[in-house]
């Protein structure tokens, strides 16, 4: 599902949508929610006027019209591309989330139309659009499914690729953690009953789209913050720019409009105040390319604050299931005989585990010599909670089972069969290496130990590493016993566990951790999940979750991977990084444009300031007109980092400063004297 | 190296060897450790009792500031009686006259808010009871309010915290009779031994070696001048201030009041260490309010060393450096150290005449006030710097990518909203005053206040409201002032310039105090960093210095250019 992330960041039929867009957002109603732009905005009027005085009446003091109009033309896209930024950056989110609706748009529903409080079977053709929440539709072999919903009735296979990207079918069922079917998946066999969640317009990913379109895109806090300190630089560029046309008229340098606006517009934070909006919403656009619906653009930037992680070892640390690792043969039998035995007692063993042990006897070039004959009479013995063991009764008297130790070892000694101290000392030793171990007995008789282990996901230890270094810390949530949990939890690399842990458990682990202060996160799928969904601080639900579970969370993962809340951390830091790296640029890059319109601004009066014009900048109109240029250029050159985000890297929080610091504060300063003076050295030809 | 520059990094050495221990002592006296002076306990349980104060009540951070405000209300009233009337008081050997209302205004705040801003001249214009009861009691009290603000947002940086941070009338006395009493009477009693008045008599008269008769202004002098520079008040005694031979007689007395003027500023952060176990953080402060310092220091002290190149071009040695307006028995370079110390630490007073100063050191003089965070004044300058920690924060918090936080607590819109009008209150006075005193000279130049038309005066005005925003005190002087309009100006300068930046770093360190604390990961931002250290340097130097870029460019540094590179 990463093929979107490839194409490139302006598609063509993006940027006309953009371009448009540009223009529409000049309107100051709009505007306004940018004071740093608004300010420019009036800047650009006031400019406006000027030329047209100067059409009417000129009288020399405000420089030609050309060169006013320069300015005018200079800060009226400096505006246009700080509304393309945001434009783009809608256009894009729109587009990502557009392509996962369009799949839904208009599909066929089998509606059950209902008489009174009984269903009748009577299927009634209609478009999904017309679907309300509370109906009940039927979805059969072949079926798209139209709309989100909760299964009611049967069991089905669906192929979720459309969603997902994920080519193998998942099963999806009444009752229980995976009754959820999501609008635009197929339905590859049987037939289900659904009940539709949402009214139509209002599912998570309409949602989505409305919060990237900015109808009800709400500031984050810490962009609330960050635009009360772009408002206050503002200011005092205001009141710089205001005081010195009485300095000036001390001075007697007189001292034009136009060099007073572009000192303004130059001074204040447009980069970033270009930039702000864009960047907030391609945070949640990548949040959506990660295949992840978030509910509010809080959420995503409170997820790069999170100080714990709450994971489910199963699926997430550990693959699936139990898997059989070793055969240990007991000193009264072969190798060989008891892995045969191990095979008959769990042919009929539909278990993963049983799976598995079949598995490893394949492996190891077991072959069962049983005939077809005595195994079709077999009895097979399913695995009770009070017998706690599984196995086969053969035709020919041959009783074999496989279970926990202490009921093969009491059933063994029933039988008056010794329990070795060889058979003893490997059971412990499976067990205290975070294994399980299974006895098998044949006739009572224990002939060896099969030992069943968790297998941890590759690669997943580096991850926990990364997230050590973000300074996350990591806890297993795991119903396993809290010996077999801590030798998991110290393989994986996990910081912390919740060993045999019930729902409550999760949600009293996250008020502790909340009590402290810290921020938390864990993802769920399951109803008794809903509740610490709710309580965590970022509260991801799986897409074939309940909806109980996800109308908890405030974001739905559609690839049900466990291991995404990683990915979303770091796209909840790279917001955050974003915005700070492009503030810190923007402000440094203030000094060399002090020094490419203060000495322009007097050197007519004092010429001795020719000292201070370090950059050498040809006259005092092309030192103005390159600054506002650069000023201008710098934004659209900036876009594609806003839209992609600076990357992150869990290099401990003072060295990451320093990089940054380096990189955007030291490169801040630095540029602008670069790009000023080259584009000097153009604009010097003319004026 | 030359002996002058031996003497002022023998001053410095000196100044930090004497702080430590003594930033140690301070912090023991404010978390109620043993101390040598605790023998003055039972006096100071008897002015509580005097007073009804319980003085174990704790308050929150509104509760200190309303404390802290209203008492200095109370103060301004008393002062303002006071000057309006002292000349029908006792006490008044020399018969000077009382205070028009505008200046007796004027004196009041200025010395309230612990600027001592001085349009009057000592001699002639106050009398032995208000030099006493109004101007030292005020340098005692204005410098002892700027420690207790400190105090209290040193409290709430504590870790288990919300509501209780003190008590102010507890933390106020305590920073008088445990602190600039007992070391004023230290630098009194140097003073007097050195040749400084301690007396009650009237004007002396002496025969000069010409054989003229001079009247000498004389008084109980010594006390004063060791609080003035204590306190980073810096109002002098005499007119000119230190360059007075009787108020700063000769070299050790010269080195003694530099000391003692920057003694508790730098003091106060290693305290900052001491009192809130963050010894590193108090050594990063400490760190980058000294390269602020040298980065003011080292141009001066070359600008001053190699003289006026006009005055070379007349073919006059300058050898010594520029002499204009400095004393022969400080020389160029004391005289330089001098210049740029008052300047950072708010105190004002001057053993040279900055009026002076080559446009270099004007410039940094400037830039000291301009910043005012590079130690500060007593107090109040760690609260500035305060205020530009939380802004470093911000932006540094977002650069490594989570919620910006500060000593564990979350930094959002609120205090950002506080910290923000604080860091724009100082250059909107200042630029503001300066655009309007042009305005009007402009308009009228027959207002008659400028001696120095050109860079130079705008040089002047600027100066003076930079240094009533930043409370310092000093005047680039040869600015006719004692009028009205700068009376009533500066004063409404002074008082916004004094309590809005005490009041700004109080609330937010109040509100962050109460927000809950979250422990520190490795994802957090370490602030007792040198890479955060560059951070704050940067953002001071930035927001600070950066805005009064142009109007520095009309003033010393057109005059710079126009004198090196005609």
């Amino acid at each position: 599902m990463n093929t979107n992330q490839n194409k490139s960041l302006f598609q063509k039929e993006l940027l006309s949508e953009a371009l448009k867009q540009s223009f529409i957002k000049l309107n100051p109603k709009l505007m306004i929610k940018n004071p740093v732009m608004f300010t420019v905005e009036i800047g650009t009027v006031v400019m406006l006027i000027v030329c047209i005085g100067i059409m009417f009446n000129n009288d020399g003091t405000q420089g030609s019209l050309a060169y006013n109009l320069v300015v005018f033309a200079i800060l009226l896209l400096t505006l246009l591309f700080a509304n393309f930024a945001e434009a783009i950056a809608e256009a894009r989110g729109k587009a990502q989330a557009e392509s996962l609706r369009k799949t839904r748009e208009e599909t066929p529903a089998k509606l059950i139309a209902s008489v009174g409080e009984l269903y009748v079977n009577e299927l009634q053709m209609i478009s999904s659009s017309q679907l309300k929440k509370g109906d009940i539709f039927l979805c059969e072999a072949g079926d798209i499914i139209p709309t989100d919903g909760e299964i009611i009735e049967g069991l089905a296979t669906i192929d979720e690729s459309a969603i997902t990207g994920e080519s193998a079918p998942v099963i999806r069922e009444a009752g229980g953690d995976k009754s959820s079917v999501t609008g635009g998946t197929k339905v590859l066999s049987d037939t289900i009953k659904v009940k539709v969640t949402t009214e139509p317009g209002e599912s998570f990913l309409d949602k989505m789209i409305a919060l990237v379109e900015g109808a009800s895109r709400q500031k984050t806090p810490n962009e609330i913050a960050l635009t009360i300190l772009l408002a206050g630089f503002t200011l005092v560029f205001i009141i710089v720019c205001v005081t010195l046309k009485p300095f000036a008229d001390y001075a007697n340098t007189p001292i034009t409009i136009a060099a007073l606006i572009s000192l303004f517009v130059c001074l204040i934070p447009t980069t970033i105040g270009g930039l702000l909006s864009a960047i907030g919403i391609a945070g949640m656009d990548r949040a959506l390319r990660a295949n992840v619906i978030t509910k509010s653009g809080k959420a995503v930037e409170t997820a790069g604050d999170i100080d714990v992680l709450l994971l489910d070892k199963t699926g997430t640390i550990t693959i699936g299931n139990r898997k059989a690792t070793h055969f240990y043969h007991s000193d009264e039998t072969t190798e060989e005989h008891f892995i045969e035995c191990c095979v008959l007692a769990s042919l009929a063993d539909e278990t993963p585990e049983g799976k598995s042990i079949v598995e490893l006897a394949k492996v190891k070039g077991a072959k069962t010599k049983a005939s077809d004959a005595l195994l079709n009479e077999a009895v097979f013995i399913k695995f009770t909670a009070e017998t706690r063991s599984s196995g086969i009764d053969l035709k020919n008297n041959l009783r074999i089972r496989k279970g926990a130790a202490d009921t093969i070892k009491k059933n063994a000694e029933k039988a008056g069969h010794t329990y070795s101290s060889g058979i003893d000392k490997i059971v412990n030793g499976i067990s205290a290496n975070g294994g399980t171990p299974l006895v098998v007995s044949e006739n009572e008789k224990i002939m060896g130990v099969i030992e069943l282990q968790d297998i941890i996901k590759p690669g997943i230890q580096e991850r926990f590493e990364r997230l050590r270094k973000m300074g996350i810390k990591t806890v297993m949530v795991t119903g396993d016993n809290p010996l077999t949990a801590k030798f998991i939890a110290e393989k994986a690399g996990v910081d912390d566990f919740i060993a045999e842990a019930k729902p409550e458990d999760k949600m009293n682990y996250i008020k502790k951790e909340q009590a402290e202060g810290k921020l938390v996160a864990m993802m769920g799928d399951g109803t008794n999940d809903a509740p610490a969904l709710a309580q965590a601080d970022v509260g991801v639900a799986m897409n074939s979750g309940t909806q109980a579970a996800k109308e908890a969370g405030n974001m739905v993962d559609l690839d049900n991977d466990p291991t995404k809340l990683i990915e979303i951390v770091e796209i909840g830091k790279q917001l955050l990084i974003t915005r700070g790296t492009l503030t810190t640029f923007s402000i440094a890059n203030d000094v060399a444009k002090y020094f490419a319109i203060v000495p322009a601004l007097f050197i007519a009066s004092i010429p001795a300031l020719q000292g201070l014009n370090i950059m050498h900048l040809k006259s005092p109109e092309s030192a103005i007109l390159s600054a506002v240029i650069f000023n201008a250029l710098i934004i659209p050159i900036l876009i594609p980092l806003a839209l992609r985000g600076v990357e992150y890297k869990p290099i401990g929080a003072s060295a990451l400063l320093r990089r940054n610091l380096i990189i955007y504060g030291f490169g801040g300063i630095l540029v602008p004297f670069i790009g000023i003076k080259l584009i000097d050295m153009l604009v010097g030809l003319f004026f | 190296m030359n002996t002058e520059l031996i003497g002022v990094i023998a001053t410095f050495a000196i100044t930090v060897a004497i702080a430590i221990p003594f930033g140690k002592y301070i912090a023991k006296v404010f978390s109620g450790e043993k101390t040598a002076l605790d023998f003055i306990s039972p006096f100071e349980k008897w002015i509580f009792r005097m007073c009804r104060i319980d003085s174990s009540k704790q308050m929150n951070w509104k509760q200190h500031l309303i404390a802290l405000l209203s008492i200095n209300i109370l103060w301004f009233v008393y002062a303002f009686i006071m000057l309006l009337t002292q000349g029908s008081l006792f006490l008044n050997p020399d018969g000077n006259p009382s205070m028009s209302p505008d200046l007796s205004f004027n004196t009041a705040i200025s010395f309230l808010v612990n600027c001592n801003l001085q349009h009057y001249s000592g001699e002639t214009g106050l009398t032995y009871l208000t030099q006493l009861a109004v101007i030292t009691f005020l340098q005692f009290v204005s410098a002892a309010t700027g420690i207790a603000a400190l105090i209290v947002v040193f409290n709430a940086m504590k870790e288990n915290v919300s509501d209780g941070l003190g008590n102010f009338f507890d933390i106020f006395l305590k920073s008088i009779t445990r602190i600039l009493l007992p070391v004023s009477i230290i630098i009194a009693v140097v003073l007097i031994f050195n040749g400084t008045p301690a007396s009650f008599d009237g004007k002396d008269t002496i025969t000069t070696l010409q054989g003229d008769t001079v009247q000498v202004s004389r008084g109980p002098a010594a006390g004063m001048i060791a609080i003035k520079h204590l306190g980073t008040n810096g109002g002098g005694w005499f007119g000119v201030n230190s360059a007075h031979p009787l108020e700063n007689p000769n070299y050790l007395t010269n080195m003694v009041e530099m000391i003692a003027q920057v003694l508790i500023p730098i003091a106060l952060i290693f305290a900052l260490g001491f009192y809130l176990k963050r010894k590193k953080m108090a050594y990063v402060i400490f760190g980058v309010m000294t390269i602020g310092m040298l980065s003011l220091l080292i141009p001066t002290l070359i600008a001053e060393s190699n003289g006026n190149p006009a005055i070379t071009e007349m073919g006059i040695d300058q050898s010594a450096g520029s002499m204009e307006g400095k004393e022969v028995r400080f020389g160029a370079k004391a005289s330089a150290y001098w210049s740029i110390v008052t300047t950072i630490i708010s105190t004002g007073s001057v053993n040279s005449m900055h009026d002076s100063s080559m446009p270099v050191s004007g410039t940094m003089q400037l830039l000291g006030m301009m910043t005012n965070a590079f130690y500060g004044g007593c107090g109040v300058g760690i609260l500035n710097y305060y205020i530009f920690i939380i802004i470093a924060v911000f932006i540094s918090g977002l650069m490594v990518g989570r919620t910006p936080e500060f000593l564990g607590r979350k930094i959002e819109a609120r205090e950002m909203k506080i910290a923000t009008l604080v860091a724009l209150l100082h250059p909107f006075l200042i630029l503001v005053g300066t655009a309007l005193s042009s305005f009007v000279f402009t308009n009228d130049p027959s207002v008659g206040w400028l001696n120095n038309p050109g860079y130079h005066g705008f040089s002047e005005m600027l100066y003076e409201y930079t240094s009533s925003a930043a409370n310092n005190g000093s005047g680039f002087e040869g600015l006719g002032d004692n009028n009205w309009f700068w009376n009533i100006t500066t004063g409404f300068v002074l008082i916004l310039g004094r309590f809005l930046p005490i009041i700004g770093p109080v609330a937010i360190a109040g509100i962050l105090a109460k927000k809950k604390f979250i422990p520190e990961s490795a994802g957090t931002l370490r602030t007792d960093t040198g890479t955060f250290g560059i951070m704050t340097y940067a953002v001071i130097m930035i927001i600070a210095a950066l805005a009064f870029f142009p109007a520095l460019v009309l003033g010393p540094l057109a005059e710079y250019f126009t004198l090196y590179h005609p």
